[in-house]
């Protein structure tokens, strides 16, 4: 708290303990923040930490009187009944789950709830007119007619700070805004972030990827356990991403990978000339013609731009459940075999942990132990019939052996943090004893103390012999873990470095140009 | 009340509905001056509405598969009809007419689960088109008559568990089976005690096993004694005969076996499901086969019973059902439920119909409390999740166990709350 009090930068926004309980939780316990006008504050915390309650709260979501503690906001104490009154204040959250409906068109979607009239008529030239000024002002070219689902998520996160610049948005508060975002367009989207503080419009920024924070925040808030711990002013405090993690988890991490020794054996899986077609359109392909391989005791990273074709990669693989297969061949300790679905996938020793943990990973009904089996049945049931205790027994296993955090193996996966959550579906694949797992960004939204958790489990996994392929978006994850990376550019294979010969420079060179040569 | 709650799945409505069915059951049985709870009501009250409640049975495996059928009550008429046909004019056995029904709901099933699981219509218009063609089907080849069926098929409808060995006063069999029941359900609760203690699992503690157990054996033991003291002739109907085998049967196979977990994972998250390696088309085949035999062979009793068939039976049956799958705690979304909460369901919407009736409330009247009942089982259970309070059956078991710790969405059933949460 050194320089934060000068007179120069007026307050824009104090939230004043700010204490929210649930039943049986305390979420928050005053929390104190200080936001000034004009500038880019970041709001730091692991998962869990209590840094979208404080949000919520703030933006009327939890309404007044359900929490304690006050909200000064231009100078005013303010008593927000419902996020309608905290817009018309001028305060805009955009949550990490878009709120956009994908078959309306952009325009429609800006003025969504907001529709310019003349008699009680929608005006759409009028609105026209303005949402080309808005998507001018975001930097997005793009027929306002055309409809939300035909533009990528990059494009969609900007619609949505359109949407919230129509509504004269003076505190932009933005949850995760690049999570889910390829490099290029989080670039395009901190840089647009930079031109609204010109414009004098203040942010706050959620987010787990710190260099971004780093690159853009002027203060930082850091938020621990449901307390706020301190405020760090980037300019004045020389403030880095060791600082930052120092805070956020209350101590120095000294590595942010495990230490480990690499017992690589022999090639026991190999994908040759593969080729697969994208699911709907005709000519399009997703891979083109990839080969690899993965060795016993292996960590394979896959690196690529967001879309240049890694999922689809590995879901054809894993027993063809994404897009048409056309050709290729796969081989496991020199046989060839076909994996025609993801029973036979999973039967063949493959295990593919997905991206998308909530859409595709979980079933959020399930508690621990169900979701634990689920892949492997077969292994706690006789002649179809499941055994409940041992059931019970192996969750409560790994459950100790990956330390989940959970009152019990009873526990709904929907209660769990992100981090947990992955925990329990690592649990899910490595109870079906893959030979070859697979990891599709295996620690997207997970905060940093359980990341190093997850790498010393797909560590631990690689010294038993297992051959782990680990696609990423962030490049020190894949630096930092694998002994050798693909490159895939546009669903082609452009090249492969070994561990020691790979860098964030070489790699991003492959991941952004077609191979030379075939 | 965790452990009374362990009894019906762990579902706070379902375990309401429980305690919604009893106290239904004693305001009629004042109400109507004891008619409610004699012998020949009861078994009327079986008898009239087991073939509802086979239709839960399949209807809940489908919603829990994130499906619908509406065409049962169609698909019961037309198995019915056909059934009577074949028995009259080929002049075969009710026993091979019985199995003809079954292949022929089996036949109709894969028809229905053909377009649902491998074109991927959703079952709503499937189904809908179903209802229309089946219930067409039915008129043309009955040609819009009545066909009785004979004495021996009338059995599945209205036959009553024989007197058989000495003479009692009671009807031995019926006994018999009260018995039986009894002893399963306290070996049941004693084995499920031990290994819960081996495993360091929570161990209810004795007490409220006991009040449990108590519980639930004199409601057998009560029921026991009124079907076994009916007037002569009467016992346990073979309807409900039937309909019992059928909830223990899917009971175990819904929450005991691989097919039953793939059903819930289908339900609950599809995509999911299939990345685990759950063949979930073959799951919704099933699915949706298995509700046409069922459908069938509730046709059948419902011939059997009312010893012909016509051209009108079964119509809204499927809303019946569907009703019942709701308000025994299944969730719109898919997912969520359970054979015995349908069954609860099932027989809260039978015992308000009976009572109402009883009480000589007519039919007008009686359609529109059904109605609110379903509409206010329902929302009480949303808006107490989305309140984020306790639910209020739980706070009215307050002092009946440890109730205090539950959390707001531990009665979760339906999705939108956890999307919201997440």
């Amino acid at each position: 708290m050194t320089s934060l009090n000068t007179h120069s930068d007026p307050v824009i926004l104090e939230m004043r303990s700010i204490t929210k309980e649930f039943p049986g939780v305390k979420a928050l316990s005053e929390v104190n923040l200080r936001v000034k006008a004009g500038e880019i504050h970041a709001i730091c915390g692991e998962n869990g930490a209590g840094k979208s309650t404080l949000m919520k709260v703030l933006s009327g979501v939890y309404p007044y009187g359900s929490y304690t503690g006050d909200i000064v906001y231009q100078s005013e104490v303010q008593q927000f009944k419902d996020i309608r009154a905290s817009e018309h204040a001028g305060i805009v959250i955009i949550h990490q789950e878009l709120a956009l409906i994908p078959e309306l068109s952009i325009m429609e979607n800006i003025f969504l709830g907001n529709e310019p009239t003349k008699r009680g008529v929608i005006d759409w030239a009028e609105a026209r007119t303005r949402s080309t000024e808005l998507l001018a002002r975001v930097g997005l070219r793009e027929d306002p007619e055309t409809p939300i689902k035909e533009i990528g998520v990059g494009k969609q996160q900007l619609v949505e700070i359109a949407k919230a610049l129509n509504k004269s948005v003076k505190l932009l508060i933005l949850d995760e805004p690049t999570a889910a975002l390829n490099e290029s367009d989080s670039q395009h989207l901190l840089d647009l972030m930079l031109g609204l503080k010109g414009r004098g419009i203040t942010s706050i920024i959620i987010s787990h990827k710190l260099n971004e924070i780093e690159q853009i925040a002027d203060s930082i808030t850091i938020i621990r356990d449901g307390k706020s711990i301190e405020t760090l002013n980037v300019k004045a405090d020389g403030v880095d991403e060791d600082r930052i993690i120092k805070g956020m988890v209350g101590r120095t991490l000294e590595s942010r990978f495990p230490d480990h020794e690499p017992k690589i054996g022999e090639v026991f899986f190999e994908v040759k000339n593969w080729n697969v077609g994208h699911p709907q359109v005709q000519d399009r392909m997703v891979c083109k013609n990839s080969n690899f391989f993965v060795r016993r005791g292996e960590i394979v990273g896959f690196a690529g731009l967001m879309g240049a074709g890694r999922t689809e990669l590995a879901r054809s693989v894993f027993g063809r459940s994404y897009g048409r297969f056309l050709s290729g061949h796969v081989y496991m300790d020199g046989k060839e075999v076909e994996l025609k679905s993801v029973r036979q996938a999973i039967d063949a020793g493959l295990g593919y942990v997905t991206e998308d943990r909530k859409t595709l990973g979980l079933n959020l009904l399930d508690d621990i132990k169900e979701t634990t089996v689920s892949a492997n049945l077969k292994k706690v049931s006789k002649r179809n019939v499941i055994d409940a205790n041992k059931v019970f027994t192996v969750a409560e296993q790994y459950r100790k052996s990956l330390r989940t955090k959970a009152p019990s193996v009873e526990e709904g996966v929907a209660k769990l943090s992100g981090g947990n959550q992955q925990k329990v579906v690592l649990a899910k694949w490595m109870f079906t004893d893959p030979e070859l797992l697979i990891l599709d960004e295996p620690t997207r939204g997970i905060d940093v103390g359980a990341k190093y958790e997850i790498y010393g489990i797909i560590q631990q996994l690689a010294n038993q012999g297992k051959g782990v392929i680990v696609i990423s978006s962030e490049l020190p994850e894949l630096l930092g873990l694998s002994d050798r990376i693909y490159t895939i550019f546009e669903g082609a294979i452009t090249g492969v470095l070994n561990k020691d010969e790979a860098s964030q420079e070489n790699l991003m060179k492959l991941m952004t140009s077609a191979r030379k040569t075939a | 009340m965790n452990a009374l709650k362990k009894l019906f799945g762990g579902n706070t409505r379902q375990f309401g509905m429980i305690f919604a069915l009893v106290a239904l059951i004693i305001f009629f049985q004042i109400a109507t001056d004891g008619r409610t709870l004699t012998p020949g009501n009861v078994i009327n009250l079986f008898n009239g509405n087991s073939y509802i409640l086979i239709l839960a049975i399949g209807m809940v495996l489908v919603i829990i598969a994130g499906h619908i059928d509406l065409s049962v009550g169609s698909v019961a008429a037309f198995v019915g009809v056909c059934v009577a046909l074949f028995i009259r004019d080929w002049g075969i056995p009710w026993y091979l007419g019985i199995l003809m029904g079954l292949l022929l709901g089996v036949l109709i099933g894969a028809w229905q689960g053909f377009w649902v699981a491998y074109i991927g219509i959703p079952a709503f218009i499937v189904t809908l088109s179903g209802m229309l063609i089946f219930r067409g089907a039915n008129q043309y080849v009955g040609k819009s008559n009545t066909i009785p069926v004979p004495s021996d098929f009338q059995k599945i409808g209205s036959g009553y568990l024989p007197e058989v060995g000495p003479t009692t006063g009671y009807n031995n069999l019926t006994l018999l089976l009260g018995l039986a029941a009894v002893a399963f359900v306290i070996f049941s609760e004693i084995r499920s005690r031990r290994t819960a203690k081996a495993l360091g699992a929570e161990v209810p503690e004795t007490w409220v096993s006991i009040t449990k157990l108590v519980l639930i054996c004199a409601a057998i033991l009560y029921a026991t004694y009124l079907f076994a003291t009916g007037r002569p002739g009467t016992s346990f109907p073979i309807p409900g005969l039937i309909l019992a085998a059928l909830v223990i049967i899917y009971g175990f196979i819904s929450s005991k076996t691989v097919i039953g977990r793939h059903i819930y994972a289908v339900g609950g998250n599809r995509h999911a499901a299939e990345l685990s390696g759950v063949q979930s088309k073959k799951v919704n085949f099933l699915v949706m086969m298995n509700m046409s035999v069922l459908a069938g062979l509730a046709g059948m009793i419902f011939v059997g019973r009312s010893t012909a068939s016509g051209p009108f039976d079964g119509v809204g049956w499927e809303l019946d059902a569907i009703a019942a799958v709701f308000i025994g705690g299944a969730a719109v979304t898919g997912g969520v439920g359970t054979v015995i909460g349908s069954i609860v369901g099932g027989l809260v919407m039978a015992v308000l119909n009976n009572g109402l009736q009883l009480l000589g409330v007519g039919a007008d009247l009686t359609q529109i409390i059904k109605g609110l009942v379903l509409l206010i089982a329902v929302a009480f259970d949303v808006y107490n999740k989305t309140q984020g309070k306790k639910s209020i059956i739980g706070l009215m078991f307050k002092n009946f166990g440890r109730s205090s710790e539950m959390k707001p969405d531990e009665t979760t059933s339906t999705k939108e709350v956890i999307s919201k949460g997440a």
